[in-house]
């Protein structure tokens, strides 16, 4: 038979773990550039990428201190948002996009190449570098912690505090943006970038602003997230990351500052219930439901979610926290 | 009306020399493959006027809005505001300048509400910039910029639909948000793009009466329009082009009768009678002009053009 509490639990788990964190961040960068500016940045994960790796790499072959390993990992995020940007930002959107998720692959690619093996760990992954992460952290790292009824290990439970402690602190910072003027402007490019231009907006440089800030949220996101995990693989960086961060955001509501954070979670819950279900459902000598493959449950899982976003985009096209009667207007 | 602008004697010629002009264009071309859309020899508009642009479909009208506006680039050419040159700047600069344009197709930013899409446009806003959203006050000049907003929306009765999405107006109501939104800016020159096109003529009248004021409140007003009677209306001076140039300029009353004028509406053989003999042939001065057409348009497609142009 089903556990439900057993269920929820792994639910609620997921929807306040280190992936949700992760997309949260990751969809709150493109929340800023798709949901505001209207940008269509299809390689955030490529930022997530060269955050973590920014990180990785300048801790365990230059010798940095952690935060300084933050700072580049940070900034890394700012040179490809502006290497990215500077070309294509005057030209149509779509081009922005084609060049962002060409750069996140070519950037997986070189990472794991055999070439960059002594610099990035190539396939084997990097490993090492955020030892000095977990010092600080009140929890013991081995030992299990009960909180609601929900059971988490204490070296993931910091990084959870951390984690939402960021996304915190994000979410103040986007909200601050988005109510003032600069905010205004953004949605108004968004809007017609050439009414902008007849108002004396210097469209360029709001876009690119936006773009560099939303590329500093999905290197902190990869960071956050690398700094939970202690290794680094550069296949986890992959061009559907960038999509599920997407979903997320479609399913929160895009252009409202906590949109991002509960799309990723609801996404996650989804995905957690969902694949629990199945697992309990399709297991044991007499299952619940026979026609389906224990092995075939990960894939079946995203194929729900899909069914999912897809009657959400029919009855609730808005997301969760849209303004509904702006979505109607690009139907008329 | 125009006795509040003392007669000033302008000679009625393309490209004719104004007492105080406020824009002043100087050989400015533009190409588009083979098709030269803007030969502009020498332009100038006066200060404190309305001026009309007329001219058919074609002729150019609002590729040099495009131009003088930063909106497009001229192959040759050089304008000034003022006396300081425009060419070359972005359209935020020449914004900035204080010659501010609307649209022929209105861009009303349809999910802003409407008092923030004038918010929007009032310059030199702190809090418009990146730290001076987060850092800087930017309150108090918020309050000021709305209150400015709600006088302006009032003057052009939209002040009921501040709240409402600009999405949600009609379309002559948005021709005058786009109105209303320019003034925000404290422009010097008002360039508007067929302001009356797709306005039901209920609301034509009214956008006529807010265009007139515009002159009343000393700013320079350009358009281009259509519709002769709103030329005739409302304009101190009327511009014409044609295939780019500018085949004349006069008071609106005098255009009517401009061979140049009528010819470049009409076709310059429209007051001939066609003669046709029995069988429907051409004959006569008939059958010369339609020689002459058949052959001007296999020499177009010789040419590998195509017909359009």
């Amino acid at each position: 038979m089903i556990d439900i509490s057993t269920l929820l639990a792994n639910g609620v788990a997921a929807a306040v773990g280190p992936s949700t964190i992760f997309f949260a961040l990751l969809a709150i960068g493109l929340n800023i550039q798709f949901g505001y500016a209207g940008l269509l940045n299809f390689g955030q994960i490529g930022f997530a990428l060269v955050g973590a790796y920014g990180m990785g790499i300048a801790v365990v072959h230059f010798g940095l201190p952690l935060w300084s390993g933050v700072l580049v990992g940070v900034l890394a995020g700012v040179v490809l948002a502006l290497l990215l940007g500077i070309p294509t930002l005057r030209l149509r959107a779509d081009y922005l996009a084609i060049v962002t998720i060409a750069a996140a692959e070519i950037l997986r690619l070189i990472t794991r190449s055999t070439s960059m093996t002594n610099f990035s760990g190539g396939t084997q992954g990097l490993t090492g570098y955020g030892q000095a992460f977990r010092q600080p952290s009140p929890f013991d790292n081995g030992r299990f912690y009960n909180v609601f009824g929900v059971r988490f290990l204490g070296q993931d439970l910091w990084s959870i505090c951390v984690g939402w402690a960021v996304v915190g602190l994000s979410l103040i910072l986007v909200f601050l943006l988005v109510r003032s003027p600069w905010g205004r402007v953004l949605k108004a490019i968004r809007e017609d970038e050439d009414a902008a231009r007849a108002l004396g907006k210097n469209v360029f440089v709001y876009k690119m602003q936006a773009l560099v800030l939303g590329g500093v949220f999905g290197a902190i996101g990869g960071i956050i997230f690398a700094l939970t995990t202690q290794s680094l693989t550069p296949d986890f960086y992959s061009p559907p990351q960038t999509f599920f961060a997407y979903a997320a955001l479609i399913i929160g509501g895009a252009a409202r500052v906590f949109g991002p954070v509960i799309g990723s979670m609801i996404f996650w819950f989804v995905l957690s219930i969902t694949d629990n279900f199945l697992r309990q459902a399709t297991a044991g000598s007499n299952p619940l439901i026979s026609f389906i493959d224990n092995q075939d449950v990960g894939a079946i899982r995203f194929i729900l979610v899909g069914v999912g976003l897809a009657l959400l985009m029919v009855f609730r096209p808005q997301g969760i926290f849209g303004n509904r009667s702006e979505v109607l207007l690009d139907a008329r | 009306m125009r006795a509040e602008h003392p007669v000033i004697d302008v000679s009625a010629l393309p490209g004719a020399a104004k007492p105080d002009p406020v824009l002043m264009i100087d050989s400015v071309t533009r190409s588009f493959g083979g098709l030269r859309a803007v030969d502009v020899e020498h332009l100038e508009f006066q200060r404190g006027w309305i001026t009309g642009l007329i001219g058919p479909n074609g002729a150019g009208k609002t590729t040099l809005f495009n131009l003088i506006t930063g909106f497009d680039r001229p192959n040759t050419g050089q304008w000034t505001f003022n006396g300081t040159p425009l060419s070359g700047l972005a359209a935020h600069q020449v914004a900035r300048c204080g010659v501010v344009r609307t649209f022929q197709l209105t861009k009303a930013l349809a999910k802003l509400t409407v008092l923030d899409n004038m918010r929007l446009a009032a310059p030199r806003q702190s809090g418009e910039r990146f730290f001076g959203a987060l850092l800087s006050s930017w309150g108090r000049q918020e309050r000021a910029i709305t209150e400015k907003a709600m006088d302006l929306l009032t003057r052009f009765r939209l002040d009921a639909k501040a709240g409402d999405l600009a999405g949600c107006l009609s379309g002559g109501q948005r021709k005058l948000l786009e109105m209303a939104r320019a003034l925000m800016m404290d422009p010097i020159v008002v360039m508007l793009d067929e302001p009356m096109a797709g306005v039901n003529p209920a609301l034509t009248e009214s956008l006529l009466q807010h265009v007139k004021s515009l002159r009343e409140d000393g700013m320079t007003v350009v358009f281009v329009e259509h519709d002769m009677d709103v030329i005739r209306d409302i304009s101190d001076w009327v511009v014409v082009m044609a295939q780019g140039r500018v085949i004349a300029e006069g008071r609106p009353d005098t255009l009517s009768s401009n061979k140049a004028v009528v010819d470049a509406y009409l076709g310059s053989h429209h007051d001939q009678a066609l003669e046709f003999d029995a069988e429907g042939n051409p004959v006569g001065q008939t059958a010369q002009l339609a020689a002459e057409m058949h052959s001007e348009l296999e020499a177009a497609i010789e040419r590998g053009k195509g017909l359009s142009a």
